[in-house]
């Protein structure tokens, strides 16, 4: 029969997926363009240009690239954020919670380097289990006493949110609101760099978390797709009680799953503030956007751990495009805005797709009847 | 203690008119996880209204702030209508969509305003402070606003329409078994599209609601702080019925006022807990509500399963 027709690159999953996050993020661009053309159309086009240029923003090369430093540094966080979200959606859980273990990362590592001087590797370990935990309590409640892993995450987003704002307070710097720059207080909480700082123009802020990063986005994808573990995740996911009726431990692995995904978030925070880039503001009113923008990569990414790491570098190189913008016209929300539309648009993803394949079948069946008519 | 009081009602009367909206939107089916961005886009309608028509009188500026949050919040929320009914997408996503892309779009819209009219400023902030007395009642010692009446008359309506109509029956039957109810004539689409719509109709209200409780301006940029997701909290702890849902909104109204008052009582100040402390506590509690009443869940049966006209 027709093997090439049905091995057709349409028909490719992998493909289709990269299409339909290609169509997601023209929609939004395109939707984010009408947005600025209303506020002010003579200058929405050099609105645009600096967003999706952003680090190309400078012409000196070398700026460039020491600024392309700086948003790979704060993809590595969002990267960590984009799989904790996945890995829990792969085993069925919605983990809008990362903002939160983020948060509590970020506390542990800055109040480990601060208050006790503790080297990066030990401040690391700490926000891994911190985000950990607090994902692991959410798993538990949803376990146990079946509350809904949304709302929960929400409601621990914002108890993270005060009691490490409260907790940071303690190490922050006397005449505003940040916490103690690392450089000055405690060197050794820095990642190292091992030399990644001298491909980037020097950017002092590249550490070894990028390519650690990277490597847990291949782990997440071996332990998904290749290990029992994986196995007995996503087949929980699927159906609870068909998991349980084939002996697996549901509630065991539902906790697991939410422990992981926090973990997952937790290093990402350590990623980013062991860097010495950021610096924590205690009087933070908001929850870190960093987790939100996480789900949206992991759908952009088609929920697939290495088009994660694409979809992560993407979503941060808008982010930080938006700082460029000229301020007198507009606000730099207009990068949250533009991804906020992809997000809704990846919500369609599967109807686009179910659409595409129904196509294909159809002009399938209808060349396998002609040429039965034959 | 007055402040208290009138604090709890304020706030309870928020909480349970978006709690109620949510109450309306799973009983058709549909789980509108975007009530935070719902009520963003009301408070924005709400907001916007007393900002260009501050010359109003004090009655039909009060019903054009109602229109406008209405209006702002039920087109909203069609977002998540016509993505989760007509496309059958991810309800829990579509909702997180929906929180983030309100308070973007609020934020850059409000900028662009205040820009426009002084190119200097650069805040995502709305002043209402004369506009705001059309909102509030003086009784008494209390300073009440209408929405806590408008509250009281949603929580009668809402018992009447669910209990007693054919349209409230008929909604419900969509979220506890579409087949069955779609079987009998009932088109289960329309009806989950008013569910959402009525969501949204007292999401946006309740976004009005909180921004000018207590306040009188606000920052866009900010949203509403996790308001929206207490909501649904409250909706769960009352069990999905109207009149238990009203008595949770004031326990956790109680609790969000104290965060605003306890400063003003000696007891509470005399134990020297830090202040963050009450300001978790609505979500501490919330948690611990969850926790005990998730497990004999009354939730309607198909909430969150998209309709699917050939599924058995």
């Amino acid at each position: 029969m027709n093997t090439n027709e049905k091995k057709s690159l349409l028909h490719n999953d992998g493909f289709q997926t990269l299409l339909a996050s290609l169509i997601c993020i023209a929609l939004g661009l395109l939707v984010g363009y009408i947005v600025l053309i209303c506020i002010n159309p003579s200058e929405a086009n050099a609105a645009m240009i600096a967003i999706l240029k952003n680090f190309l923003y400078f012409p000196r090369p070398e700026v460039a690239l020491e600024y392309f430093g700086s948003t790979l540094v704060k993809t590595a966080p969002l990267l960590m954020c984009t799989l904790s979200v996945l890995f829990a959606y792969k085993v069925g859980l919605f983990n809008i919670g990362a903002s939160g273990q983020y948060t509590v990362g970020a506390g542990l590592a800055l109040y480990l380097a601060l208050a006790w001087q503790m080297p990066w590797y030990v401040c690391l370990i700490a926000a891994m289990i911190g985000g950990g935990l607090l994902g692991a309590a959410v798993g538990a409640l949803k376990a146990y006493r079946n509350v809904n892993e949304v709302i929960a995450s929400i409601m621990f987003n914002w108890i993270s949110l005060y009691t490490i704002n409260t907790l940071l307070t303690k190490v922050k710097e006397s005449s505003t609101t940040y916490t103690g720059a690392l450089r000055t207080n405690n060197p050794s909480a820095i990642i190292p760099s091992l030399g990644l700082s001298s491909l980037f123009s020097g950017n002092r802020y590249v550490t070894i978390a990028i390519p650690l990063a990277i490597l847990f986005a291949i782990l997440v994808w071996f332990v998904m797709s290749k290990t029992k573990l994986g196995y007995e995740l996503k087949a929980t996911g699927f159906n609870k009680n068909a998991a349980k009726y084939a002996g697996m431990k549901e509630k065991k692995n539902i906790i697991l799953t939410m422990f992981i995904s926090g973990c997952l978030a937790g290093l990402g925070a350590g990623f980013l503030y062991l860097s010495g880039i950021e610096q924590w503001t205690c009087a933070q009113t908001s929850v870190p956007g960093m987790g939100f923008n996480g789900i949206a990569a992991a759908f952009l990414g088609g929920l697939h751990p290495i088009g994660s790491i694409l979809s992560a570098f993407f979503i941060q190189h808008v982010t930080s495009g938006g700082s460029y913008v000229n301020k007198m016209v507009y606000a730099s929300q207009i990068s949250d805005l533009i991804l906020a539309i992809i997000i809704y648009f990846c919500s369609f993803v599967f109807i686009f797709k179910h659409l595409m394949n129904r196509r294909i079948q159809e002009r399938l069946t209808m060349a396998n009847a002609k040429r039965g008519g034959e | 203690m007055s402040l208290l009081i009138q604090y709890t009602l304020i706030y309870a009367s928020v909480l349970f008119l978006v709690a109620l909206g949510g109450c309306f939107s799973e009983h058709s089916g549909v789980i509108n996880l975007g009530l935070e961005g719902v009520m963003v886009m009301g408070a924005l309608g709400g907001a916007l209204v007393m900002k260009y028509m501050s010359g109003l009188a004090a009655l039909p500026m009060m019903i054009m702030v109602v229109l406008g949050s209405i209006v702002f919040g039920m087109i909203f929320s069609l977002f998540l209508a016509i993505a989760a009914i007509n496309f059958k997408a991810d309800q829990t996503l579509v909702g997180t969509a929906m929180n983030m892309l309100a308070t973007a779009a609020a934020t850059v819209f409000v900028k662009a305003l205040n820009m426009m009219h002084d190119p200097n400023n650069v805040s995502s902030t709305i002043q209402y402070i004369k506009q705001k007395k059309a909102i509030s009642v003086h009784l008494g010692g209390f300073e009440l606003n209408w929405f806590m009446v408008i509250a009281i008359l949603a929580l009668a309506a809402s018992v009447v329409i669910l209990y007693r109509t054919r349209f409230g029956l008929r909604l419900m039957a969509c979220g506890e078994h579409p087949q069955a109810a779609d079987s009998v004539g009932i088109n289960v689409y329309k009806m989950r599209y008013a569910g959402v719509l009525i969501s949204g109709l007292l999401g946006g209200l309740g976004g009005i609601a909180y921004i000018t409780a207590g306040v009188s301006e606000w920052k866009f940029e900010n949203g509403v702080a996790g308001f929206g997701f207490l909501a649904l909290a409250v909706m769960i702890f009352g069990q999905w019925k109207p009149v238990n849902i009203a008595l949770a909104a004031l326990l956790f109204g109680l609790l969000r006022a104290l965060s605003n008052v306890y400063t003003g009582f000696h007891g509470l100040v005399a134990l020297g807990l830090p202040s963050t402390l009450y300001n978790m506590l609505p979500y501490i509690i919330s948690l611990l509500v969850l926790a005990i009443a998730s497990t004999n869940s009354r939730a309607p049966k198909a909430e969150g399963i998209p309709y699917d006209k050939g599924q058995r």
